[in-house]
């Protein structure tokens, strides 16, 4: 008993999971009843999957010991070049596949610079984000791309599932993403890899891992799922604008933060990240809802990702300060 | 005569204008258990550090077993069966027994491309044997290494080397930052390596630590070896008089 105990303690996406739980009733009950109503849970799950795939992979970049700032600009980059190309003639597929391989490039890229050169990758970061940003101010032209509705198969990854128009196919794209990425750290010798690189380099290193290779493959991981999310936003409001998915890289963060991961690496999962991104949407959305004065939402999400590395630090210290055995 | 396990030759190395190593000749024959003593910036981690690949001579060569060795990385080392187990432990705290003991050489079920599902079960009964065949008795191997006592994680790590059949293991500096019990400990697995014929490199700079397990003494002094005795035919003072 004691033992699981200490194992719920030492798991902080509990206690975030624990917060969302009382969040949603909380806010069930303040806008009374329209919090989970068809409607509102609609619109809630059209969003959720966009900035989720952004937390995901930030939070796998993260375990790696690394950082992306660059992904909100990428959120914008990949769309913009897809529409783009779209609107010059190419096939929506060759235009999604160009889309994504400059994702992987950037990432590429960030992570080769970050590792090369040994600078942080906050600078790296840093200054892709800005790149980006203008590099899809300037593909664009100055005027967004027009598509028309219908013209791409753009319900392959928006389109409602069912009848009543609840869920939208994003959703299971989501899902399925997060399985893989989630298995991929958890179960796979790459994961160890990650976990390894990220815990305590020297030790992985020493140990004949290629952390650079596995650092630049999550950079890369990270990219394109922020492009791949950044796609499913324009597709699903049939807009292509430069300036989408700006402020994200730090909701991104403090979604991984708020999950239970660590900024110095090593520590976190993947569930915790998606923990993080819905108790931000959920805050996002039910003050909407609760009528509270909505400009309070950064506030809030400032606050809880300090209470949450706060809170967990102290729930780890304590969880491993009981005291249970190694010896036999 | 035999072929030594290791053999050195000539070997240099300078670190940014600093001439680290002037010369290292050195010979290891199998199942010796060798002391390497010496003064911080002497060239022990130095010659330590080119054994385990992660820095390259400049000039000299290896042996390894009478073969020429090129050791470009701590994989090619580990493949020529040299294990090191370094003083700022060789262990990724917050991850578990079994994941440490197969960081780089996870068993898997399947793979593509040398990527794919680790072998969990496997992972975790392999580990909690190797440990047990040192002497060490933990209850989980699911337990997080940083939960370990210093001296328990130098186990594991010796444990992994012997599960992977390493001939030759290098210990730099292992009883760093331990008490007096766990020094006592890790001084026992030294001994156990050498009942069970593997060679072992011991680095440290405690003459007694050196001298209560190791058959042969090696000193070195700015780069150089300035000592290379039976620890039967020499004593602390001397090797101390000569750092």
């Amino acid at each position: 008993m004691r033992r699981l105990v200490k194992l719920a303690m030492q798991k902080p996406e509990l206690a975030s999971a624990m917060l969302l739980l009382v969040l949603v009733v909380l806010f069930q009950i303040r806008s009374e009843g329209v919090f989970l109503s068809v409607n509102n849970v609609r619109g809630f799950l059209g969003l959720l999957p966009e900035t989720a795939l952004v937390a995901v992979g930030v939070t796998l970049l993260m375990i790696s010991g690394e950082f992306d700032l660059s992904v909100g600009s990428v959120f914008a980059l990949m769309p913009m070049t897809m529409a783009v190309l779209v609107v010059a003639g190419w096939p929506f597929w060759a235009a999604v596949a160009v889309g994504l391989m400059l994702c992987a490039v950037i990432g590429f890229l960030n992570g080769w610079l970050t590792i090369r050169f040994d600078i942080p990758s906050f600078i790296t970061t840093l200054g892709m984000l800005f790149m980006a940003r203008s590099l899809t101010v300037v593909i664009s032209g100055g005027f967004p791309p027009r598509i028309k509705p219908g013209e791409v198969p753009s319900w392959i990854f928006v389109g409602f599932l069912d009848d009543g128009g609840l869920i939208r196919a994003s959703v299971l794209w989501f899902i399925a993403i997060a399985i893989v990425i989630s298995l991929l750290l958890s179960r796979t010798n790459f994961g160890n890899w990650v976990r390894a690189t990220g815990g305590f380099l020297p030790a992985a290193s020493a140990m004949g891992i290629p952390t650079g290779k596995v650092k630049i493959a999550c950079f890369m991981i990270c990219s394109v799922l922020a492009g791949f999310a950044g796609m499913i936003q324009s597709l699903r409001l049939n807009s292509f604008l430069p300036s989408i998915g700006e402020g994200m890289e730090l909701q991104a963060v403090a979604a991984a933060v708020i999950g239970g991961t660590s900024l110095a690496g090593g520590v976190g999962s993947i569930i915790g990240g998606l923990i993080g991104a819905i108790l931000i949407r959920v805050i996002d959305n039910g003050m909407v809802m609760s009528q509270i004065d909505s400009n309070w939402f950064k506030f809030a999400i400032g606050a809880l990702t300090i209470f949450a590395v706060v809170g967990n630090a102290w729930l780890r210290r304590r969880g491993r300060a009981m005291k249970v055995e190694t010896d036999k | 005569m035999t072929t030594p396990i290791i053999e050195t030759r000539d070997l240099h190395k300078w670190y940014s204008g600093v001439h680290a190593l002037k010369g290292v000749s050195l010979k290891v024959d199998s199942g010796e258990a060798v002391g390497l003593v010496g003064d911080n910036g002497a060239g022990k981690s130095t010659l330590i550090n080119i054994l385990s690949g992660l820095h390259h001579q400049d000039s000299g060569d290896i042996l390894v077993e009478g073969k020429p060795a090129d050791i470009r990385s701590p994989k090619d080392a580990m493949r020529l069966g040299i294990e090191t187990i370094y003083q700022y432990n060789s262990m990724v705290p917050l991850m578990t027994i079994s994941r440490n003991v197969f960081i780089g050489r996870e068993p898997l079920k399947w793979s593509i491309g040398g990527i794919g599902i680790l072998d969990e079960r496997k992972m975790r009964e392999e580990s909690v044997k190797a440990i047990a065949d040192v002497d060490l008795h933990l209850r989980s191997p699911d337990a997080l290494v940083g939960e370990l006592s210093g001296g328990q994680r130098q186990g594991v790590a010796i444990a992994r080397a012997m599960h992977f059949k390493s001939k030759v293991m290098i210990l730099d500096e292992p009883t760093n930052h331990l008490s007096v019990k766990e020094t006592a400990k890790v001084i026992g697995f030294v001994k156990g390596l050498k009942a069970q014929g593997v060679t072992s490199i011991f680095i440290s700079h405690n003459m007694h630590h050196v001298f209560a397990c190791c058959n042969r003494i090696v000193a070195m002094a700015l780069g150089k070896v300035v000592l290379d005795k039976p620890a039967a035919d020499t004593s602390i003072e001397e090797v101390s008089a000569l750092l």
